[in-house]
């Protein structure tokens, strides 16, 4: 409206009162539809620096996955490049999950994989953490108990797999054995040391405010190692996950560690094997994801503030 | 009582150092800005000891930080010696809270941090010197852990002295101190300003601290931040903090502020 | 007994030993008293282990394990220290790769080892290749976070100095986040030696996993695979205490707080 006119150059010399009604006058319109001219332009000028800034965001959100489509793109061209009968394309990967789905295996194996790392991780959980906290409360029980938990806990728990097919036979509580061994000892050590590092000044305070050992525990100790053990929990599960789809490659025969196994002894089909290796990526991850959410719960984040 | 007065030069000092001319500092996050400085115009003369006093996160940080070159106004300028300010430069070293200190060096290597550039003989000569000067010495294989917080605070100053620096910028250094020591630490830092005469910018939130050591006292408000008032100190060095016009300068600050006086 | 007394030193030797003199006693009459099959006793054990000493074959096959994991471990650190210091100093560069690593990072490492053999071959390198994936991503996240988690007026301090950015990673970052990387280097030593045993008991035909399946596999002596398991935990923890050695050395052990 106000361009590169004569009549500007003798617009910029007026201050803002005079410079409307000279353009009231020159327009012929009332000063109030000027300013609602003037201020939907306003508008329409944020909304597009707004939708720029959007685009960019969303095109910066959208890096990784341009990232990973390189990768894939990449990986499919080395295979058509130099055809490994044994490694698949991605698209084979993909055809490989379809597979699975359509004989409705993938259901099958994910949730039984799922079910042993509930049964194993629960029974670490419930034995493990109680009997830390108990131990850790205690500087001598903890100082008899450590250096023998230092050395168990080297211990892969697949290394157990003899004693463990010798007491439990092969199948499913095999595999359960495992899974809890591989997440005992981290829990335990994850309670021990959660008790380990309570301020002694919150100990202090509610013994000063007459808290009896009951009161102390359910009032005090208990919300004060509830951020550790979270942490510990979490990253317990992602070793739980680890160690039951190593223990399904020897010692069942369902789950996603067993599909790897058997798709390719049975018939090389390592199309599939890529599959389930994906598979296990995406649910390993959903877990982990799944667990972070609950250190947001309000009440436990008081452990995570940046001050 | 003095208020919000034209700025007088010292006698001794000579020649503009610090220059700042309608500084605006806007912080903006996720659509919303906030102003927290606000057509902030200061002059610092050389070898001048000027204190920035007012409020906690009234913005004498953000202030600081922008003269120092970690921060670019959102409109004004930022001149020392008639040259732009446009990031961080060793000619002007900032002094945090002691937690500055890197703790993975010895007080020999933090001392000698700066100093790449020298020869090896003459940096072993100038650490040596610096060491002596803020009274560590004995201390020069010792990391920071092993030091006491006003050991560690005198080891960052002996750092930033050893690059020989213009101006010296300090950022609430003797904030996680304890009182005595922080009232031995000002005795220490204006004797060594009265050896190596620096131009220096000092920030805090204690009133008495800012009487006792500047020159000038620049009094912010809460944010957005403007100046409010610049009080000359015109009492000579050592200062009587029981002087009636020690107390007279101190109370007017106080008054401007706002605060009781009777507690 | 004074519960709150503060223990002495002595005491630190005295109630583990107490600990384990009462694990041994219990296992012994357990096995004595249950006349079971499915488990060694200690005395039994105790007789294998001198067994494999005697025959060398102990000393072998720690070797091995411990050679395999040196080749992994350190590959893992020599490649996932520069990666993750890049990806903690250019955020952008973490949040394209992030996603990748962490759909990477829960499969596995013996999940990796079909696709391991088509790569390598049955055999060491193999193993070594998945020792290498399980210390890899533990390494690469904590040079990550040591970086990300340097604090903001180390950094201004050293391009207030005058530092150039190369100069501002080697000699303020680095140092700063050094024990995070400690850590993390050590619990990576800690996975690499589980993945090391489970490879070799599937991959490979020598080392101390290889002995606990082949102990059970040639003639059920579980007395060597118990003896097996024994020093694979000891090897393992005597690896984690010499790592947390080198957090004791002073220009590391100020990261650790009191």
């Amino acid at each position: 409206m106000i361009g590169h006119h004569p009549r500007s150059l003798k617009l910029a010399r007026m201050d803002d009162d005079h410079a409307l009604d000279y353009v009231v006058d020159a327009v012929g319109k009332s000063k109030l539809e000027c300013a609602r001219i003037a201020s939907k332009r306003q508008h329409q000028v944020k909304n597009a620096k707004r939708e720029r800034k959007n685009i960019l965001n969303l095109l910066v959100r959208l890096r990784p996955i341009a990232f990973i489509a390189v990768l894939l793109i990449a990986w499919q061209a080395a295979v058509s490049r130099h055809p490994v009968h044994t490694l698949p394309s991605p698209w084979g990967v993909v055809g490989g999950i379809a597979d699975l789905l359509r004989h409705g295996l993938l259901f099958k194996y994910v949730v039984a994989s799922l079910f042993r790392v509930t049964w194993g991780f629960g029974l670490a959980t419930i034995i493990g953490i109680p009997l830390g906290l108990i131990i850790g409360w205690n500087r001598r029980s903890e100082m008899a108990i450590n250096p023998l938990v230092q050395v168990f806990r080297p211990i892969s728990p697949l290394a157990w797999i003899p004693l463990a097919i010798l007491w439990f036979g092969v199948g499913d509580s095999a595999a359960i054995f495992l899974i809890f061994l591989g997440c005992f000892f981290p829990l335990l050590l994850t309670a021990i040391n959660a008790v380990k590092n309570i301020p002694s000044v919150y100990v202090n305070a509610g013994r000063n405010f007459g808290l009896r050992p009951p009161d102390l525990v359910y009032r005090v100790l208990y919300p004060a190692v509830v951020p550790q053990l979270l942490i510990g929990l979490r990253i317990t599960l992602g070793i739980a996950w680890l160690v039951v789809v190593a223990a399904e490659m020897i010692a069942v025969d369902s789950g996603l560690g067993f599909l790897i196994v058997d798709a390719r002894n049975a018939g090389n089909r390592y199309d599939l094997v890529v599959a389930g290796m994906v598979m296990i990526g995406l649910i390993g991850l959903l877990l982990d994801t799944a667990m972070r959410s609950l250190e947001t719960v309000k009440s436990f984040r008081w452990a995570y503030s940046e001050d | 009582m003095s208020s919000g007065e034209v700025i007088i030069s010292p006698p001794h000092m000579v020649g503009t150092k610090l220059q700042v001319e309608n500084l605006n500092v806007i912080f903006t996050r996720d659509g919303k800005s906030t102003a927290v400085l606000q057509d902030i115009n200061l002059e610092v003369s050389e070898g001048e000891f000027v204190c920035l006093v007012g409020p906690s996160g009234c913005g004498k940080s953000t202030l600081l930080n922008t003269l120092g070159g970690f921060l670019s106004p959102t409109s004004g300028t930022v001149s020392i010696d008639g040259e732009v300010v446009r990031g961080p430069d060793p000619r002007r070293i900032f002094v945090f809270q002691e937690r500055g200190v890197f703790p993975w060096l010895t007080v020999e290597g933090n001392i000698g941090f700066g100093l790449f550039k020298l020869a090896h003989s003459e940096r072993q000569v100038r650490i040596a010197h610096y060491v002596k000067m803020v009274g560590l010495g004995g201390f020069e294989d010792a990391y920071p852990s092993e030091l006491s917080g006003g050991m560690k605070q005198r080891l960052e100053v002996a750092r930033a002295l050893a690059v020989n620096p213009d101006m010296l910028y300090l950022d609430e250094p003797f904030g996680a101190l304890d009182s005595i020591t922080r009232h031995t630490m000002r005795g220490e830092l204006l004797r060594i300003w009265e050896t190596e005469r620096k131009t220096i910018v000092f920030v805090t939130h204690d009133i008495d601290e800012a009487v006792q050591l500047a020159d000038r006292v620049v009094v912010m408000s809460a944010r957005p931040a403007v100046i409010q008032q610049i009080v000359k100190i015109d009492i000579p060095h050592p200062r009587d903090i029981s002087s009636p016009r020690y107390l007279e300068l101190r109370d007017g600050i106080l008054q401007q502020i706002g605060l009781a006086h009777k507690i | 007994m004074n519960p709150l007394a503060e223990p002495n030193k002595w005491e630190r030797l005295l109630w583990p030993m107490l600990a384990s003199a009462l694990l041994l006693v219990l296992w012994h009459y357990a096995v004595l008293w249950s006349g079971t099959k499915v488990l060694p006793s200690p005395l039994q054990v105790e007789r294998g282990m001198l067994e494999l000493l005697y025959k060398n074959v102990l000393w072998q096959d720690i070797g091995s394990s411990l050679r395999r994991v040196a080749i992994g471990f350190g590959a893992a650190t020599a490649l996932g220290i520069p990666l993750g210091l890049i990806l903690g100093w250019y955020p952008a560069a973490n949040q394209i790769v992030n996603p990748v690593m962490q759909i990477l990072r829960p499969i596995s490492p013996i999940a990796w080892i079909p696709v391991a053999i088509i790569l390598f071959g049955v055999g060491d390198n193999a193993a070594v290749f998945l020792i290498f994936l399980g210390a890899f991503f533990p390494i690469v996240v904590a040079c990550v976070n040591g970086v990300s988690n340097v604090p903001l007026f180390y950094r201004r301090a050293g391009r207030n100095f005058g530092l150039m950015p190369a100069q501002l990673l080697t000699r303020v970052v680095f140092p700063a986040a050094l024990p995070q990387i400690i850590i993390g280097l050590r619990m990576a030593l800690g996975i690499a030696w589980l993945v090391v045993v489970a490879a070799e008991m599937v991959a490979v035909d020598s080392g101390l996993g290889y002995l606990v399946i082949d102990a059970r596999n040639s003639g059920k002596r579980y007395d060597l695979v118990v003896a097996a398991m024994i020093t694979i935990g000891v090897v393992g923890l005597a690896l984690d205490s010499g790592f947390r050695r080198l957090e004791a050395i002073k220009s590391i052990r100020w990261g650790f707080g009191k």
